[in-house]
């Protein structure tokens, strides 16, 4: 079975102007939600009490809401998840004077009315906590996105690592554009997803960009485009199924891998479907726009033959 | 070309095998269990424990599945969860408060494997259930607690020497002591640089005032910390052991912050309660003299104090000694009525203040006084009958071995050097950990069967090859984390699932190039050569820059997600493994000895 049986290089660079004016417009769109509609962090980050309890019958919502409000509690984000049995409750930091200890009060109360109701899931994150994790969070991104940048350069060449991390920057913002957009529970699995996607989408830059880096050396007489063009249709095949296999692996997570790693699974979703568009009509257009040619590679050889006697 | 020397076949098979014995473990299961440890110093986990383990679990006609020594404790097995828990509270009785007696998980794998260390992979909280708590210690409180008490002994240091002064005053981090003159002055500071090392004394002349300003030096403040945190990991230590929990994880986190991981513990208010205590002990005299009247206010220089029964006492407000005196409390016997008792040992200068408190209130009643979050309650009001030198109090009287327990433990929990919070608390109900597994293990089955399908559908017999390697990578990476012993957590059994999803890249990657080649007019042979070798860089550019993602989430992630980035970078070192070596051993199996081959079968 072969999927691709492609004789002529398809020639992306030719469409350049296109899938840079959409990659452009998806990023403003992603920058534009963020900025206005903000990420809905979960409790790791902002602090506060989730709590998930379940109950032997279908729990009765309104019951709920209303011995939380006995208790002075007003503002609580009370859902069902998973299951009708199932229910979490979120309290905001704000409304939590009593620290770690509020989650105690709260399942008292519950069992006050329903002796059954059994408790399966505290997180209490208090506030100094929340913002280290922000700062962690965000000093990992940064030192991944140099130490990749440093090893392309080392490895290809300076513009290589350039357009490679701004390619997968740019899908990483894409993501949160999209937690942004539907307001999805940015946690702190979503963000080690995000990193895991920052690593892997490279992978798709680094395969395109090592088979332009070997057409540069075997086809000496081709224009620049071509090359591209041609790394980028013999490497298609690869690309298309690898990330089907590895999106099989994320699609089984996303629907059986229950309600922690659903968000997490979503995240590597998007951030698959994203970096094949990324690696190949990102990253190479870019490479084209910094002008790489054939003397990126080609000058080190020559110097060396120079040296040699 | 495409042969193995020997010793890379017997290589790649001892690498299987090493997985396949290193994995076999986690098969097995893990059967619930109890382990009896000793608390006290002088007792060991011996042989004669065994014994006694054993015949008190044959005497309550419990059956256990094996009973068994490590160097540590003796661990007994059990079929089930019923037979666990009454085994649990047939060995405390038995065994009494100076042996711990903990729930725990205990692996059914044969005695072979565990002789070579082969344990099944170590569950996180969030896999097993469990309380996670972090902590975080109060330093503000333990440096003006320090100076407060700095400033105590500048007084009665400057009074010894009868050095004139007109006061010491605490402001925050500073101390300011006025005197009436210059000379007194100099004569003061130089007194006291010799008696207090760890602070630093600057003189200074406000408006017609004299002053000295005394504060911590920066090495004394470093001193300070570090023995708070210390003090705080000794005394939580000694707290989680009146808990009863296995393997409990008590670590310190950064300059302030302390750990705590309780795995199956399901009571975290009591959990929550013994870590959250922020106590601090008093010792002041019992005010017999004046009658207790409910309703009427407290006589003048006294106040009200419930005891551990609830009635209300009648205590003097001066304090003869604080906690911090206090080095040590520990449950025992008076040697001479072996009644349960309380020994106390306390400082130097604590000796000497009990000396004379005692010489002079000799008949009295004394209450020891533990306050936490400001309330007081009086734990114990023995009667002072006799002047107490040399530092060791005994306490006796009225009380069982297990109040002895309990006047201790709260003792020790009074010398906690700073407050502490609970700043971060994660619990996993054991229902939703088995959950957890359940989920985790189920989605990596099914996206591994997709994946096989499609790979052997879409590649043929490379594809079979492609998804050998695959299975043998999830051999290896189960038998590397279980060998290494890594907390696996959920994020981690993700990241199981991840790492092959992307595992099979470096097979696409391969078999892609062999077509390639192929179509390009090549040889069978020549093709498989060449698209192993070429693939090979590729592979390795591409798997680096995964693994800079890898540790980066090692090095900034914290708990669960930390397991995810242990489990990417290990699933990276055996995917390139097996696609490289196991894949390519396979494969020269299969076609290497054909001489004329024509056509291979990769779809």
């Amino acid at each position: 079975m072969e999927f691709f049986k492609i004789n002529r290089n398809i020639p992306f660079m030719s469409y350049g102007r296109y899938t840079t004016t959409i990659s452009l417009v998806t990023f403003v769109l992603a920058v534009f939600f963020i900025a206005t509609k903000g990420l809905n962090f979960g409790v790791d980050f902002t602090g506060g009490t989730v709590m998930e309890v379940h109950y032997s019958q279908t729990a009765d919502l309104n019951k709920v809401r209303g011995q939380l409000t006995d208790m002075g509690l007003h503002d609580v984000l009370v859902q069902n998840f998973g299951s009708s049995h199932d229910v979490l409750l979120q309290v905001s930091l704000k409304q939590n004077v009593v620290g770690a200890k509020l989650s105690e009060m709260i399942l008292d109360k519950l069992r006050q009315q329903d002796a059954s109701v059994e408790m399966r899931r505290v997180e209490f994150v208090g506030p100094q906590v929340g913002k280290d994790l922000v700062e962690n969070g965000a000093l990992a991104l940064l030192l991944v996105s140099i130490g990749i940048a440093c090893y392309l350069w080392v490895r290809f060449e300076w513009k290589f690592g350039l357009a490679a991390i701004i390619a997968n920057l740019h899908d990483v913002v894409i993501i949160i554009g999209f937690f942004a957009f539907f307001q999805w529970d940015f946690s702190l699995t979503v963000l080690a997803a995000l990193l895991a996607v920052l690593g892997y989408s490279v992978n798709e830059s680094v395969v395109v960009f090592d088979r332009i880096r070997e057409n540069f050396r075997k086809m000496r007489k081709t224009e620049v485009a071509e090359i591209i063009d041609n790394a980028i249709t013999r490497t298609m095949s690869r690309t298309i199924i690898t990330h089907l296999s590895t999106q099989m692996m994320v699609t089984a997570m996303l629907f059986l891998g229950g309600e922690t790693l659903h968000y997490f699974a979503l995240a590597l979703t998007i951030g698959i479907l994203f970096s094949i568009y990324s690696s190949v009509l990102v990253a190479s257009p870019l490479l084209m726009l910094m002008g790489v040619s054939r003397e990126d590679f080609i000058k080190t050889e020559k110097v060396t033959e120079e040296v040699l006697p | 070309m495409n042969r193995y020397p020997l010793w890379k076949y017997l290589l790649v098979l001892f690498v299987f095998i090493c997985g396949l014995v290193y994995t076999l473990p986690n098969l097995y299961g893990e059967s619930p269990a109890v382990q009896v440890l000793p608390i006290r110093a002088n007792l060991k986990a011996d042989n004669a424990l065994l014994q006694r383990v054993d015949e008190a679990l044959k005497a309550a006609n419990l059956n256990a599945e094996g009973v068994m020594l490590d160097p540590t404790s003796v661990k007994a097995r059990f079929n089930s969860t019923d037979d666990q828990l009454k085994a649990k509270d047939i060995l405390q009785s038995k065994l009494g408060d100076d042996y711990m007696v903990a729930l725990n998980l205990q692996s059914r794998s044969p005695q072979w494997l565990t002789a070579i260390n082969a344990r099944p992979m170590y569950l996180g909280l969030d896999l097993r259930g469990g309380v996670h708590f972090l902590l975080q210690i109060d330093m503000k409180a333990a440096l003006d607690k320090a100076l407060e008490t700095a400033s105590g002994d500048i007084r009665s240091t400057l009074r010894d020497r009868s050095i004139a002064y007109s006061g010491v005053s605490r402001d925050g981090r500073l101390v300011t002591i006025k005197f009436r003159d210059a000379e007194t002055r100099s004569k003061g500071a130089f007194e006291l640089t010799q008696r207090f090392g760890g602070l630093a004394f600057n003189e200074k002349n406000g408006s017609n005032e004299i002053l000295l300003l005394v504060t911590l030096k920066p090495v004394e403040e470093k001193r300070i910390q570090d023995s708070a945190v210390q003090q705080n990991l000794i005394t939580l230590r000694n707290r989680i052991n009146e808990l009863g929990v296995a393997e409990p994880t008590i670590q310190q986190q950064g300059l302030d912050r302390i750990v705590v991981q309780l795995p199956g513990v399901l009571d975290t208010a009591h959990a929550k309660d013994i870590l959250g205590r922020t106590a601090t002990l008093e010792v002041r005299l019992v005010d017999d003299e004046h009658q207790f009247n409910e309703g009427s206010a407290a006589p003048f220089g006294t106040e009200t104090f419930k005891d551990r029964d609830g009635s209300k006492l009648l205590v003097k407000k001066s304090v003869l000694l604080t906690g911090e005196r206090i080095n040590d409390a520990q449950p025992g016997f008076d040697s001479r009525t072996n009644e349960a008792a309380v020994h106390i040992n306390l400082d130097s200068a604590g000796t000497r203040k009990f000396k004379d408190a005692t010489r002079e209130n000799v008949g009295k009643r004394m209450a020891i006084v533990l306050f936490e979050k400001g309330k007081g309650e009086v734990i114990t009001a023995p009667v002072i009958r006799e002047e107490i030198g040399g530092g060791r109090v005994q306490i006796s009287g009225q009380m069982n071995t297990k109040e002895a327990n309990d006047i201790s433990l709260l003792l020790r929990a009074g010398a906690l050097a700073a407050p502490m919070e609970i700043i971060e608390e994660r619990t996993v109900g054991p229902s939703l950990g088995a959950d957890n597994i359940v989920r985790g293990f189920r989605s990596t089955q099914i996206g591994f069967v997709a994946i096989a399908i499609f790979m052997i559908a879409y590649y043929m017999l490379f594809g079979a090859v492609s998804v050998l390697a695959l299975g043998a990578n999830l051999l290896l990476l189960v038998a590397l984390l279980s060998m290494l012993q890594a907390t696996l957590t959920l994020p981690g059994m993700a990241g199981i699932a991840l790492t092959l999803g992307m595992a099979i890249d470096a097979n696409v990657l391969i078999n892609e190039r062999i077509r390639e080649e192929l179509r390009n007019g090549n040889t069978p042979q020549a093709s498989i050569h060449a698209g192993y070798e070429q693939a090979f860089r590729t592979i390795l550019d591409s798997n680096i820059t995964t693994l800079i993602a890898g540790i980066a989430l090692f090095m900034f992630g914290s708990g669960a997600v930390r397991g995810f980035a242990v489990v990417l970078c290990l699933g990276i070192l055996t995917s390139m493994f097996s696609a490289m070596m196991i894949s390519r051993a396979l494969v020269n199996l299969i076609y290497g000895r054909k001489l004329r081959l024509t056509n291979i079968s990769i779809g």
